[in-house]
Formats: C-alpha cells, structure tokens, sequence
C-alpha cells in the first residue's frame, strides 16, 4: 500500500499526488514511468512520473482522470492508499547518457501538450540543475487546462504557451508555435523532446521533420506489467516491433509508427466506456455466467 | 492382486458446464477414492517413478502412507523432496514423468501419482500441522527475486535453515507463473496458490511485491548497500515471443502472456474487476503447449469459439496429455498441421482473420520431432476477431543487464550450474531464468537446490 502525502487539483480532472514510495524515489530518473494501481480492483495504469524526492521518499504522479480507472485513482484523497505503485519502469531520458559539457553546447526545446507538462517537467529540472537551459512549449486547449507553468518557468530557460482557442499564449497548435519560434524568432534547436497526445507527437514529428531536427516522443501506449511480459504496448519504430515498456518508452520520432500507435491505443476503449456508463453495462448480459 | 482394481477415475466438472465457468476442472480424489487408489501402487522394489520425477519424490513411500490413511506422514515424505505438492499434483506432466514410469501402465494403467500428490497437498493445506518448525535464526539475509516456483521453494529452504529471507516480486501479487499464467481453472488461487504463500509467510518469509530487481532496486545494490549476504534469481521466462508475420500489430492480436495476465492475475472474467479483455466470436490460439491449451480455454470460457493453430500433429503436441484431452472435451477445434502466415485486418486495423498454410511433416529436426513443412497452394483463411500468440517465452534480460558481470547465454538465459551459481560471486539463479521455459518441479527443484548451495556459499564465508 502507498500512501497519499499530498493531492492538489492542477486542472478540471487533473490531480498531482506525492505518494510514499522510498525505494522508486530514489531510482526513478527523468524520463521513467510508474504502474499504479488504484485499488484491489482496478487495472494497472502506466503514469509518467513528474518528480521525484529520494529524501523524502516521495514520487509525484499527475493523472488525467478520463475513464474509470483513472478517476477511481484521482477520488483518494490525502491520507488514502493506493493499492499499488510499481516502478521506476522503461529507460531514463537519453539526456542523461550525454556528457555534461556537450549538453551545454544543446539547445533544446521541449514541447509538452496537455498532460504531457507533467512528465516533461523532471527532464527539465535536470537540465537546470546542470546549467543547461532548455525552452518548453506547453499546449492546451484552452488556459484552464495549462498545468504546471509556473514549475517549468522555474527550471526553463523560456516558456512559451499555446492554447487552442487562444485564452492564453500564442493561439493555435504547438505545431504553429515551433514553426513561428524557427521562421519568425530566430530560435534554432538541435533536439526537440516531444510529450503529449499521441495526435501531437505525430505532428510534431512531421514538423520537426521539416526543419530537420532530431526528436523524441515519449510514448504512453497500453500496458499491463510494464516488465516486457505481456507485449500490449508493441510499437513500430524504424520498421521494427518494439516494447515501449522496456525498449522506450521514448524513441526517435521520425521513426515511429505512430497512425498504428494511436491506433492501438483504443482496442479496449469500448470496454472503458462500458465501465463508464452504467445504462450498458445494465443491458450487457453475461455469457461465462457471471452476475 | 493389487493391480487388480481398476483406476480409480476422478470427478470432474461436466465439459459442458465447465466451458462457462473458471471453476477447477478436476475435483480430485476424497479420502476414499485416494485410498483405494494408492491400494494399486505394487511398492517396487527399484521404484522407476522416483527415477523419472526430476526432484526424486519417494513416491511408493508416500503412497503406502496414503493407503493407510496417515496423511500427514504422506505429506511429510513428499516434503522432504517437494514444497508444492498441491501445484504440481495439479501441473507436472506426470505422463511423461512418474506415472510414464510406472510398471502398471505396461499392460494397463498406471498409478495416478499426480492426483494422490495434489490429494496429500489438498489435505495437507486442510487438515496439516500449521505450527511453524522451530527456527532458529542465523542472523543471515538472502534476497530472492521472483515468486513463482523457484523462488518460493528457495525461500522456504531458506527460512527453514534460519535465514531472513525477502522475496521481490514485479507484480502486485506473488505467485508468478503460478498466478499470472496457470488459470483458475487448472490452479485455483485462493485455495492453493495463496496458502502455499500463507505458508512461506509462517516460515517467516518477508514477500515485497510491485519491487522491480533491475528498474526500483539492483542485484547490486542488494549486496553491496542493503546487507543482503546472497541473491537468488529466480526471473522465470517471461517475455513473449511473436511469429514477424505480417499484421502482428493489429488490434485484437495479443500474446498468450497478456491474455492470461488479463484473465487470471488481473481477474478480467469477474465483473468485480476493472480489467478489459478482448475476444469476438472466434479466437484463435496459435501453438500447441500447456500455455496455448489455457489460453484457448479461457478463451472459450469467456464464450468464444475457440480454436488451436499448431503447426505439427496432435503426436506431437508438447502441452500435457491431460489438458489437450480436457480442452477436446470443452469443445476446443483443434487445427493441426497448419500455420499462420499473416493476419488480416479489416480497413480499421483491427483483426478480421488469420491466413493459413497445411503443413506436412517431413524429417526429424534437432528436437528429434518430424519438422513441418509447407505444402505449396494450401493457403486459407480462418475467420476470427482475436489471435492469441502462444509460441513459447523467453528470460527477461532486465535483471542480467543490469547486474555487474552476470554472464548469460545467448539466447538470454543465466549462466549457472547445476547447483545455481552464477559467474557472480554471491548470487545464485535458477528455474526458467537458466533452463528457458520448462515446467514448475524443475523450477522448484532448482530453487531448492539454489537454497542448499546458498548456505553452503554463506556459511563458508563465514568461517573463512
């Protein structure tokens, strides 16, 4: 059991939690992703995580609560368990593996969309603290969504926002916004970390494509054991099979399949609206004999 | 005579009923039906059984004791050998081991050793001494990593030996193959699977589950910053293993390892669990061993058609005699002498078939079995919305890649010998982390001899 130290809503259904887990806390890196488990009941859910306390004993995680298996982690409240927290799992950023000094000479921008601020936050803070500074983009729809701004200004060299509608920031896709820091601002970057929606990634990779520069996804598929068991979350990268949970979960986004990633992301997103909706779940007659 | 009697047969659930629950198939034996059967055992003199079971269990002694209904010291006989008699009784293939040795099955049938094992476990579980042994603690730690068979055996030696003993497990529930692979229906997990670990946790045995040895804690740092003396790594073989045929990544193509990860340690068959599984009208189930049999039997319990694809005949089907025999029973189409060469999609990418090529057997291979080969223009289709990949596993390199120095082979395996030391000083491994997939008692025989050898290593160095 994991205790909930601390729970702060950062957005309509968007909860950042500090959770006891010692030993994760103190070898979770950048990049790495935990496997929670809200209850004895409820599925295991890959979360990125979005800091991390080896002192404290903590990991931060940020959870969208969009199905049900989300929200019933997002209802605990402080004080309350979460049945499991398992990690950190897949490979630390690819950052970490660079020397510092050639670090410095990067310049790097992050593009963060929705949810994807959480995760993108602990690669930056890295960064920071070994004096290299990078620019993030953070994406939403609309200004009440944006999350962790204020983090990420701190350890950022630059922040630029960008919201769909406009409310904030520059209005228009974070796909516009790279185009207008290259064309029109004279920013030039050799390495763009990209972390969001699947949607995003692609177009952010067939952006950055354009402007020939290096990029990195993080990708957030299905997962069961996030150990490599179980193969749900098999991506295509480069024309090869690979397992996000163990080989990624970041890869080189000019190679991903990422029309068949999204694509796999729903083969069980009918299951999750039935558990959401109580009406169908009521006509659903059980054919194994079962109540 | 004794050999006489008839075999005694064992209840089971109707075939017909049994396809729509996750119930245990077998009932097993009562007191009765378990006495009259051990009465068949002639009590050789040279016991061939003992021979052919891989941890040597003294079986003729075991079954006199069951003969004359004092099963407590059945099970303390099996025990000297055996630390799960009620999973093994239930998932060794005894045909090709004990009960093929056995010289009642020349002219007729042999002693169902396996059932009268599970009954001894079964009664055992019910009705054994709860009180643990007298330990005395030697003040020792070993870290072992897994809780399937090897590292419960190992840990159970262990703790018995005095030794602080913490189990790591990747999972939220120990057990490993025993409670993520096996079904329910085959090993119920209340009843057998949590008392052997209640078990374990009477000896004393420390189980830290959703620990992660190579990602939340090294080998290493369990020797040389945590205090542990020695490490056993007991991984098992869990990663998947796909065809490279065309459509592998469709939507509705799983491995056998998710499928039945979904189904049993993640409960997706009862509606109190949140977890989804995928199935349609027909899945199809591609291999021939004991893990294709469960998964194409969950498969049909979850109210599938539900159909193997095997590429060799039914001889040489490696999965135990016992289940392909429960699965025809259940309704199971099995598909011999066919193998897929793609999967078909419809226009949304997910799964609307799988194409198929006959096959005929040809010359023996290195396995020794006749080698399939493909006969030209056979191909054809087989309609089904979800495709179980059942084609064997292989070890995890998470642990072997981040330990200093631990050699493994090729193909993944750890290198170690016969009594599970590795190239590393101090850490030890076993079950199908060194052998590859095989079978629970050589997992457990492994484990236990892991667990001899450990404290040879650490009470050595003590002295030294």
């Amino acid at each position: 059991m994991f205790k909930i130290l601390e729970k702060r809503t950062l957005a309509p259904d968007i909860v950042l939690m500090d959770v006891q887990a010692p030993r994760l806390a103190r070898a979770a890196r950048p990049g790495q992703f935990v496997i929670v488990r809200a209850d004895e009941h409820g599925e295991r859910i890959p979360l990125t995580i979005s800091d991390y306390d080896a002192a404290r004993g903590t990991v931060t995680i940020v959870t969208q609560g969009i199905g049900h298996s989300t929200r019933k982690i997002n209802a605990l409240e402080v004080g309350d368990h979460l049945a499991n927290v398992a990690g950190p799992l897949g490979r630390p950023s690819e950052l970490l593996d660079i020397p510092q000094q050639e670090l410095q000479s990067r310049r790097i921008l992050f593009v963060a969309g929705g949810l994807g601020a959480a995760p993108v936050y602990p690669q930056v803070k890295w960064l920071h603290e070994r004096g290299v500074d990078a620019d993030v983009i953070i994406g939403a729809k609309n200004r009440d969504l944006l999350i962790m701004v204020s983090e990420m200004t701190a350890v950022a060299s630059e922040v630029y926002i960008a919201t769909d509608d406009g409310s904030e920031g520059f209005r228009g896709m974070v796909t516009d916004l790279i185009r207008d820091l290259v064309d029109n601002r004279g920013k030039r970057y050799d390495l763009v970390v990209a972390i969001g929606p699947m949607i995003m990634m692609k177009f952010v990779a067939l952006t950055t494509k354009e402007y020939n520069i290096p990029t990195i996804a993080s990708l957030n598929t299905l997962m069961v054991d996030g150990t490599g068991m179980c193969g749900a979350c098999r991506v295509t990268v480069g024309g090869r099979t690979r397992f996000a949970c163990v080989d990624g979960p970041e890869f080189d986004a000019h190679q991903i399949d990422f029309d068949e990633a999204m694509r796999r992301q729903t083969m069980y997103r009918s299951h999750e609206q039935a558990a959401l909706d109580p009406v169908r779940e009521k006509d659903h007659t059980c054919r194994i004999g079962l109540k | 005579m004794a050999n006489k009697i008839p075999r005694v047969p064992v209840r089971e659930q109707d075939p017909a009923v049994r396809a729509t629950n996750f119930d245990e198939v077998s009932y097993g034996y009562d007191q009765g039906e378990a006495q009259l059967e051990a009465s068949r055992c002639l009590g050789c003199k040279n016991p061939r059984c003992v021979a052919d079971c891989p941890v040597s269990i003294r079986i003729p002694d075991f079954i006199m004791k069951v003969r004359d209904g004092d099963f407590q010291a059945a099970a303390d006989i099996i025990a000297q050998d055996s630390s799960l008699p009620s999973v093994c009784g239930r998932v060794c293939p005894q045909e090709t081991q004990c009960e093929g040795a056995c010289i009642l099955g020349i002219k007729g049938e042999p002693v169902t050793i396996g059932k009268l094992e599970r009954f001894v476990g079964d009664w055992n579980i019910a009705h054994g001494d709860k009180t643990p042994p007298q330990i005395t603690p030697n003040g020792r730690r070993v870290a072992i990593v897994g809780s399937g068979p090897a590292g419960l055996a190992c840990a159970s030696d262990l703790a018995r030996l005095g030794y602080a003993a913490t189990i790591f497990e990747a999972l939220h529930k120990a057990g490993g193959v025993l409670q993520y692979g096996i079904p329910e229906f085959r090993l119920p997990k209340e009843r057998v699977v949590a008392c052997e670990i209640e078990s374990l946790r009477r000896l004393g045995v420390t189980i830290d589950t959703d620990t992660i040895v190579g990602r939340t804690v090294t080998v290493d740092e369990l020797l040389d910053q945590e205090g542990f003396d020695a490490v056993f790594i007991g991984s098992g073989a869990g990663l998947p293993k796909f065809m490279g045929i065309p459509g592998e990544n469709l939507n509705g193509v799983v491995s056998a390892n998710e499928f039945l990860t979904r189904a049993n340690l993640m409960r997706a068959y009862d509606k109190g669990y949140d977890t989804p599984i995928h199935t349609g009208e027909r899945v199809v189930v591609v291999g021939g061993g004991n893990v294709a049999m469960d998964a194409v039997r969950t498969a049909k319990r979850l109210g599938s058609e539900a159909v193997i694809v095997y590429r060799r005949s039914q001889a040489e089907l490696p999965a135990r005699v016992e289940e392909v025999h429960h699965a025809g029973e259940e309704g199971i189409e099995f598909r011999m002498l066919t193998n897929p060469v793609e999967i078909l999609g419809d226009e949304r990418g997910w799964v609307r078939g799988i194409r198929c090529v006959r096959m005929e057997l040809g010359e023996p291979d290195a396995s020794g079995r006749r080698s399939p080969v493909e006969i030209k223009g056979s191909e054809f289709e087989i309609e089904c919305q979800t495709v179980v990949m059942a084609l064997g596993t292989s070890p995890n390199p998470l642990i072997a890649t981040t330990t200093n120095g631990l050699q493994t082979q090729r193909w993944g395996g750890i290198v170690a010998d016969d009594d599970g030391a590795t190239s590393r000083e101090g850490i030890f491994a076993g079950g199908d982390a060194v052998t590859g997939a095989a079978t629970v008692i050589l997992a457990m025989g492994a484990g236990r001899a892991a667990a001899r050898a450990i404290d040879r290593y650490v009470m050595d160095k003590l002295e030294g």
